[in-house]
């Protein structure tokens, strides 16, 4: 009987072994899931997707990604029939008093009209406006429901996403961090 | 007010359930038996809270309080009280919750019947029950909270992702997750066993119809589950292997091996430590189908929110409980002994089959879900695992293992002799395959190798399986319920394999693009596109395309399918038309303008898919019938007499 004892635990502990050895590759997976920012977006790290539409307040205009190169900027997308961009209009504004990076606005599956009296009611927080009538270019953007902000770099690469209403959080903890050591960094 | 009264609850529920667990395990471990009373008011105490924290979170809901974070990223004031409603369960936080208050019912229906089980064994049986719900309490409270408040409060809600506006979410959730907590309830009883140190043949009595409940919920669930994706997502498919839906396979796969092993273990007292085993991983791969949709460690379609403090959280959880349990197992499992031995053609040998079979099907499932994972953990570049692997490989333990089914239902336990039954087996082999046949080329007409080999198998275990019953029906002999609920659950799956090779072999699936007037036709089929007109619902609108569709030149039916905007989330979403003629399951979808006023749709027919998910509430009903037989009523009491004298009883 006892002789036996070895042999016997051996095959009980097998199950207890497997397991470990799952424990160790989901440990690794976790590890590796937040290297791949939590899948915030797909387009993390990528080139800002290219677009050219139709400036909203300046009739006739179109404006390019291309053309948005070379310094740091914030596309916030929103519309005027989304409660939440509402919410986040006073964090828009004070974010364009800091001076800290231009806001781009993309006015989503929205009415021209409705859009300009929103912003001439509410103030505009964004140094251009563009009106992405059929929603096209958000696809591209891998917008998910607004709004939602995009860090862009001077290289024209998105290097952070905020889904939700921009919150002073975000703002100081997110995005003041990553435009002042990218500048700082240059300098 | 009410959501921290809700949160406050919650932190009750918490240490109450602490308390379940610490008198539960604790008492008898220190032989202080009084301990034990404590058990039961701290498992009420604990479900009154739960069910508290879950009716203020149901109120904010109701009363769309936006100030509730929770609530103002799944709902929207525009949203359908009923769908305001179901919600709760929408996202991950909640549906946490609904998982917690699902483990404490089923605890209290333990303890309900907790009456026939020695005083020790049903406190250690609560207390590990109570382990799970606080490790669940913990892990909501800590990473997961449903009551957080956003300060300012938000105008309005993001509402509810539009795929889960659908009464198929209203009832899948809830069944799958009762059907997977439910096997805590087989892992507390091995729990308790093992801390016990005893195992006798009353303890699987105890443990089979919980177990079978449980299966029995586990099955509907997925069948609800693939019914949803097929007729809202409009994928066009009823199954896809996804990492979610592996998830929930999983343990159905285990958990029927477990039922089968726990009949050996009750009528001839072996197979002990294999069922602990069982009982042990089904229940642990129900907890670890939670950690992979929530961790975000695996891409899935209709995966939650990933955070990886919440895929840590859920580790470690699962590395105490699972090792424990295991390394529990490794130290008690070598003390149980199987006295009694059997011959190789008898019934115990069959169930050996069916259970290292389904153990082998869930050991390929989970080594196909976990590939893409254990290649990026090796550096061996992404791997995609889909169909082409799944579908082999699972036949290759599903073929012998429905054949062997048909044998095995006629073999008698402990003897190896099958001479007696010889004779019915050929003739349902023969009445099968010319069946078969007859469905396969007389009906289908054609259709792959496997085809006929599949429908003979199915149809096969249909009358292989009726035999017992009407020979005993003839005799004039009564049936109990355990083997109506087992006949009734064989012939569902006979159903299922019939249904799964049909669809398999004759599907039909075609992508085309027609302006209103134009007719197309697919397989047996006319369709006419009308045209397209608008349509509004409470918060969307869209479009929806008119086709006639006809059958020589019957009409069959004028379906609608529709493509809905929601205003709120923005998102499109396919609400799918399905119609059922002759057996064929016709689904279009309506896809997009293809300019010039051409529209594109998606029209698949799939024959006799229905009869999967029949199939899956038949094999539900068949387990129900089962758990409910007498013999687990009446002999409880008996069997829990006998226990006491820790004297292993012999069938």
């Amino acid at each position: 009987m006892d002789a036996l004892r070895p042999r016997l635990l051996t095959r009980f502990l097998l199950p207890l072994g497997l397991f470990a050895l799952l424990a160790v590759v989901l440990t690794i997976g976790i590890f590796r899931s937040k290297d791949k920012g939590i899948i915030v977006s797909p387009l993390l790290g990528k080139p800002a997707p290219q677009f050219a539409l139709p400036d909203l307040l300046v009739p006739g205009r179109t404006v390019r990604t291309e053309e948005l190169k070379g310094r740091w900027y914030l596309l916030n997308v929103w519309g005027t029939w989304c409660g939440e961009c509402r919410a986040e209009h006073d964090m828009l504004l004070r974010a364009r008093a800091s001076g800290l990076v231009p806001l781009i606005g993309m006015d989503w599956k929205d009415d021209d009209q409705q859009a300009q009296a929103w912003l001439r009611q509410l103030g505009n927080p964004y140094e251009t406006v563009v009106a992405d009538r059929s929603g096209r270019a958000a696809i591209d953007w891998g917008v998910y429901g607004a709004p939602e902000t995009f860090l862009v770099n001077p290289q024209g690469v998105i290097v952070y996403k905020h889904i939700g209403a921009l919150d002073e959080q975000t703002w100081t903890r997110e995005i003041v961090p990553r435009v002042t050591s990218g500048a700082a960094s240059k300098s | 007010m009410l959501p921290e009264l809700g949160h406050f609850a919650l932190i009750l529920a918490l240490l109450l359930a602490g308390l379940q667990a610490f008198f539960g395990i604790g008492g008898p471990l220190v032989k202080r038996t009084r301990w034990s009373a404590a058990v039961t008011p701290a498992l009420a105490g604990q479900t009154v809270m739960v069910v508290t924290a879950v009716a203020c979170l149901m109120h904010a809901f109701i009363t769309n309080d936006f100030s509730v974070r929770y609530v103002a990223e799944n709902s929207n004031s525009a949203l359908p009280l009923f769908y305001r409603v179901t919600a709760l369960w929408g996202a991950h936080e909640g549906s946490l919750l609904l998982w917690i208050l699902l483990l404490a019912l089923w605890s209290v229906a333990v303890a309900l019947r907790a009456a026939s089980l020695p005083v020790s064994f049903a406190a250690r049986v609560l207390g590990v029950l109570g382990l799970v719900s606080f490790g669940f309490l913990l892990f909501t409270l800590a990473t997961s909270n449903p009551f957080l408040r956003l300060d300012p409060p938000a105008p309005d809600g993001r509402d509810l992702n539009p795929i889960l506006q659908d009464p198929g979410l209203a009832v899948h959730p809830p069944i799958l997750y009762t059907g997977y907590v439910g096997f805590a309830v087989a892992f507390a009883f091995a729990g308790a066993a093992m801390l016990e140190g005893r195992l006798d043949q009353a303890w699987a009595r105890w443990t089979r119809p919980w177990t079978t409940w449980a299966w029995a919920f586990l099955t509907c669930g997925i069948a609800l589950g693939s019914f949803w994706a097929y007729y809202e997502l409009g994928w066009g498919g009823f199954w896809f292997w996804d990492p979610v839906e592996n998830a929930s396979f999983m343990p159905w796969l285990v958990g029927t091996a477990l039922v089968h092993s726990l009949a050996v273990t009750d009528k001839r007292g072996l197979f002990k430590s294999w069922t602990l085993l069982l009982a042990i991983l089904a229940f642990s791969l129900s907890m670890l189908g939670t950690f992979l949709v929530r961790s975000g460690v695996l891409v899935s379609v209709h995966s939650f929110a990933a955070d990886p403090s919440r895929g840590m959280f859920i580790l470690i959880f699962l590395c105490l409980m699972i090792g424990g349990a295991l390394s529990l197992y490794a130290w008690r499992a070598p003390l149980l002994k199987s006295q009694a031995g059997f011959e190789l053609g008898a019934r115990e040998s069959f169930l050996l089959f069916n259970n290292v079979l389904l153990v082998i099907a869930a050991a390929t499932v989970f080594a196909g879900t976990l590939a893409p994972l254990i290649s990026d953990a090796l550096n061996l570049g992404t791997v995609s695992v889909g169909p082409p692997y799944f579908n082999p490989t699972f036949m290759l333990s599903m073929l012998p293992l429905t054949a062997l089914l048909s044998v095995g239902i006629h073999a008698n336990w402990k003897r190896g002799r099958l001479s007696d039954s010889q004779r019915t087996l050929l003739l349902t082999l023969v009445a099968a395959l010319v069946l078969a046949c007859g469905l396969t080329f007389g009906i289908y007409r054609g259709g792959a190798v496997l085809t006929p080999v599949g429908e003979t198998l199915g149809i096969w275990i249909i009358l292989s399986s009726l035999v017992d019953p009407v020979d005993r029906w003839r005799r004039g002999l009564s049936l109990p319920r355990a083997v109506l609920g087992m006949t009734v659950a064989h012939i569902g799956l006979g159903i299922a394999v019939i249904g799964l090779t049909t669809v398999q072999s004759f599907t039909l699936e075609r992508d085309i693009a027609l302006s209103p007037g134009e007719s197309a036709r697919v397989g047996s089929y006319t369709l006419r596109f009308e045209g397209i007109k608008r349509v509004e619902g409470p918060n969307y609108d869209g479009v929806g395309g008119t086709f006639v569709v006809t059958r020589g030149n019957k009409p069959v039916a004028v379906m609608m399918p529709q493509k809905r905007q929601f205003w709120v989330q923005r998102q499109a979403i396919s609400e799918t038309a399905i119609r059922l003629d002759h057996g064929n399951n016709l689904l279009l979808a309506l896809g997009e303008d293809v300019g010039a006023g051409r529209w594109s749709v998606r029209v698949q027919i799939r024959p006799l898919v229905s009869l999967v998910w029949l199939a899956a509430l038949i094999m539900a009903i068949g387990g129900t019938l089962a758990a409910t037989d007498r013999r687990y009523r009446t002999s409880v009491a008996t069997a829990a007499a006998k226990a006491g004298s820790a004297l292993p009883e012999k069938a």
